[in-house]
C-alpha cells in the first residue's frame, strides 16, 4: 500500500502504518488524518511530536500506559489521561497517533 | 525447580551457567544436544558428577538413542527419562527454567 | 489477573550475533502491560547488551540499547548483572548505560536499575521467582 501527496510516494503496511520513518513529514500525518475523517489541530500535534522524540530517544513506540504518564508529565495533569488522549485519537492513542507521527505499531499492541 | 538444557556443553556454556545458578535438590533435564553433556570421561563429566552431589540430572532417551549414546556411556548417576518421564518432572516441579 | 507473580527474564546472548536479545527485550516490554513483579537478570554474554557506546548504524542493524533506557518507564526498576559474568569478560560497571528509574514511593527520586549481583545471589534470586524466561 501506498499513501501519495503531490506526486510523491509513501509507502505503508498493509495497516497503514508508514514503512520507512525518515520518509515521514507532516503532509503524509495531515493526510493520514484525513482518510480517518480527522482533522488535526494543535493538540493532536503535541501529542504527535512528543511521541516522535519519544521514538527518537528510546527506538520504540511507547505503550498507552507509558505514553499516558509521560503526557502527564510533560503536558500537565489535564492531557495526561487516557479520556483527554482517546477524545483525540478515537482509534486509540498509541495506535493511531503512532500511525500519524510515521511510527511502527506500538510493541504489544495487538 | 526443572531446569532443562538443550544445547551442547562444548558448544555454549548454557549447561555450565545451569549448573552453576541452580540450587541443590533441583531436577536438571538434558535435552537435544543437551545430552552431549552426560557423557562419562568427557571435558564436562567432572562438573556433571559435582552436580549429581547434590541434583538428579536426567537425559531424555530418544535424544540420546538419536545421537547413537548409549546409555553405558553416560555419566554414573544419569537417569534416562522418556516424554512420559519428562512430563511428569515438568508436572512435579512447581517451576520450569529453560536454558538456550 | 489477580495475583501478581515475579517474573524474571534471564539474558545471557549478545546484542546482534542473535536475535535472543532483542526478541526478550520486546517480551519484557510486552509482559510489562500485564502488572506483572518483572526484573531482569543479565550474565554470560547477556551482559554485553547493557555496555555503553553501541553504534550499529555502519552494520544496518537496528541500535536498540537506547530502548533499555525505557524500561524504567515500563516500571521495570530491577536490572541484576553478575558479577562473574562482567569480570570473565574485562568488563566493570562503568562500562554499562547508566540506566535509571523514577521511584514513585519516593517523590520520583531518580534511582539507578541496575544492581550488580553474585553469582550465587543470583542463585536465590531465581529460586524466588515465580516465572522464569531465559533468552
Amino acid at each position: 500500500m501506498a499513501i501519495e501527496i503531490n506526486g510523491k510516494t509513501y509507502e505503508t503496511d498493509e495497516e497503514g502504518y508508514l514503512a520507512d520513518l525518515n520518509q515521514w513529514d507532516e503532509e503524509v500525518a495531515k493526510k493520514m488524518a484525513e482518510l480517518d475523517d480527522c482533522e488535526l489541530d494543535e493538540n493532536h500535534w503535541q501529542v504527535i511530536n512528543f511521541l516522535r522524540e519519544y521514538y527518537d530517544e528510546y527506538q520504540i513506540a511507547p505503550a498507552v500506559r507509558v505514553l499516558t504518564k509521560a503526557i502527564g508529565k510533560k503536558l500537565g495533569k489535564d492531557k495526561g489521561n487516557s479520556k483527554y488522549l482517546y477524545q483525540l485519537f478515537p482509534y486509540g492513542p498509541a495506535k493511531q497517533a503512532c500511525k500519524y507521527a510515521g511510527l511502527p505499531k506500538p510493541t504489544g499492541c495487538v | 525447580m526443572l531446569h532443562t538444557v538443550n544445547k551442547s556443553p562444548f558448544d555454549k556454556n548454557s549447561l555450565k551457567t545451569c549448573l552453576s545458578h541452580s540450587l541443590k535438590d533441583s531436577d536438571i533435564l538434558l535435552i537435544e544436544d543437551g545430552v552431549y553433556g552426560a557423557i562419562k570421561d568427557s571435558a564436562m563429566s567432572g562438573d556433571i558428577e559435582k552436580a549429581l552431589t547434590d541434583r538428579k540430572i536426567y537425559v531424555l532417551e530418544s535424544d540420546i538413542k538419536a545421537r547413537g549414546i548409549d546409555s553405558s556411556r553416560l555419566v554414573q548417576g544419569v537417569a534416562i527419562v522418556d516424554y512420559g518421564g519428562f512430563v511428569e518432572l515438568a508436572a512435579s516441579n512447581d517451576r520450569v527454567q529453560s536454558w538456550l | 489477573m489477580s495475583t501478581v507473580k515475579k517474573f524474571m527474564y534471564v539474558n545471557r546472548h549478545a546484542p546482534y550475533g542473535s536475535i535472543y536479545a532483542l526478541e526478550g527485550l520486546e517480551v519484557v516490554l510486552i509482559g510489562a502491560a500485564f502488572d506483572q513483579d518483572c526484573c531482569m537478570a543479565f550474565i554470560d554474554d547477556g551482559v554485553f547488551q547493557l555496555v555503553k557506546g553501541q553504534d550499529s548504524s555502519a552494520s544496518g542493524m537496528k541500535n536498540f540499547s537506547p530502548t533499555y533506557r525505557a524500561l524504567g518507564d515500563y516500571e521495570v526498576t530491577r536490572l541484576y548483572v553478575e558479577k562473574e559474568s562482567l569480570m570473565e569478560r574485562g568488563l566493570t560497571k562503568s562500562d554499562l548505560m547508566e540506566l535509571t528509574y523514577e521511584d514513585e514511593d519516593d517523590d520520583w527520586a531518580e534511582k539507578p536499575s541496575i544492581q550488580i549481583v553474585e553469582r550465587s545471589e543470583l542463585g536465590r534470586l531465581m529460586e524466588e521467582q515465580d516465572v522464569l524466561l531465559n533468552f
